[in-house]
């Protein structure tokens, strides 16, 4: 068992079953964008769809899908390369502030999703 | 002629590996790769080292990265390899190198150890052997037939990157072998060594080691076994 701290579950299982999942629902949320756009809307309409409580939710539910999803994917991009067996002891540093960064970016751009549905 | 291009690195005398050339005349013959670097060895160049034992694909001594693809050099005919009448015959990559086409296989065997590769079973031992239906025993083909060549898990891009913590292709195919074995009763120990997110789950199904497996197995395939088990067990 390889133990780790800084992977978004703390469980490969765990990890790989919330990609899969949060694929499908920015698979759904995607494809209703994508819907609704080759319907030619205008902006008032495209406005009225937003500001339904269900899309709201379905908006809210898809950042967090790409929040766990860019997380657990870019772990395991970082865990690959930056590492001290690539590149030396600063691997390790550069790796822990890449992950610091990640995820720092994702909380705001969580945060930030959430201004712009109910600020 | 055939144009052979090999590795080659001796640590006591060499700055740095290098390739080299060698013309070869096959005298219109179809013949393996092991044959072309006997033939080399034992004429040309006596000093070209590499691993080689059975000649026939049943001991995994030599299998060697031979025109981009990792192979066995015994059971590899050229008509299978060469392109443009050039052969290029490398290590198995992302293992340290002995000497030339000789690698450490310590990494390799280390995952493979990790995986407890023998039967467990708490029961007392019967007088004679413990028996299995044909069908358990069915399924058990395509998983004993490994025979640790480290062709798949040399060609896998995550074995590379970690192979102090991902098992690679092998160790993975023969963990399966062991959890679906119905002698073996150490199924939840096995699995509960299997789930973080290096082991098993560094897995992303590109199927490179199907793809150069010399016996045909499939460590993918094996592999989405052992997540499903996992998932089974843990929902």
């Amino acid at each position: 068992m390889v133990t780790q701290v800084t992977s978004f579950s703390r469980s490969g299982l765990s990890d790989w079953l919330i990609q899969r999942v949060t694929s499908v629902i920015l698979l759904g949320y995607f494809l209703c964008l994508a819907g609704t756009l080759l319907g030619g809307p205008d902006y008032q309409s495209w406005k009225a769809m937003h500001q339904t409580t269900g899309m709201q939710i379905f908006t809210l539910l898809a950042a967090l899908s790409l929040a766990a999803h860019a997380w657990i994917g870019l772990w395991a991009v970082y865990t690959d390369y930056l590492t001290e067996r690539m590149l030396g002891p600063r691997g390790n540093t550069l790796r822990r502030i890449c992950q610091l960064g990640t995820v720092l970016a994702l909380i705001i751009y969580v945060l930030w999703v959430i201004q712009i549905l109910w600020g | 002629m055939l144009q052979v291009s090999i590795y080659r690195y001796n640590p006591e005398v060499d700055a740095a590996p290098h390739m080299q050339d060698f013309d070869f005349d096959t005298e219109g013959k179809d013949l393996m790769v092991l044959d072309v670097l006997e033939a080399i060895k034992a004429k040309v160049d006596a000093s070209v080292t590499y691993r080689r034992s059975c000649r026939e694909g049943v001991c995994g001594s030599d299998g060697l990265n031979i025109n981009g693809k990792n192979g066995l050099a015994c059971i590899t005919p050229l008509s299978e390899t060469v392109k443009n009448g050039k052969l290029v015959i490398r290590p198995l990559p992302g293992l340290p190198v002995i000497r030339d086409l000789v690698v450490d296989m310590s990494l390799f065997y280390a995952q493979y150890e990790k995986i407890q590769p023998f039967l467990q079973n708490s029961s007392p031992a019967p007088a004679i052997e413990r028996l299995q239906t044909p069908e358990d025993r069915s399924k058990l083909d395509g998983l004993y037939e490994c025979i640790l060549c480290a062709c798949c898990s040399t060609s896998c891009p995550s074995f590379w990157w970690n192979p102090d913590r991902f098992i690679g292709p092998a160790g993975l195919l023969q963990a399966y072998r062991f959890l679906a074995d119905s002698r073996d009763t150490a199924t939840e120990e096995r699995l509960s060594k299997l789930d973080d997110p290096f082991s098993v789950f560094r897995c992303h199904g590109i199927q490179n080691c199907v793809n150069v497996c010399p016996k045909g197995l499939n460590p993918t395939k094996a592999i989405g076994h052992i997540r499903t088990m996992l998932l089974n067990r843990a929902t």
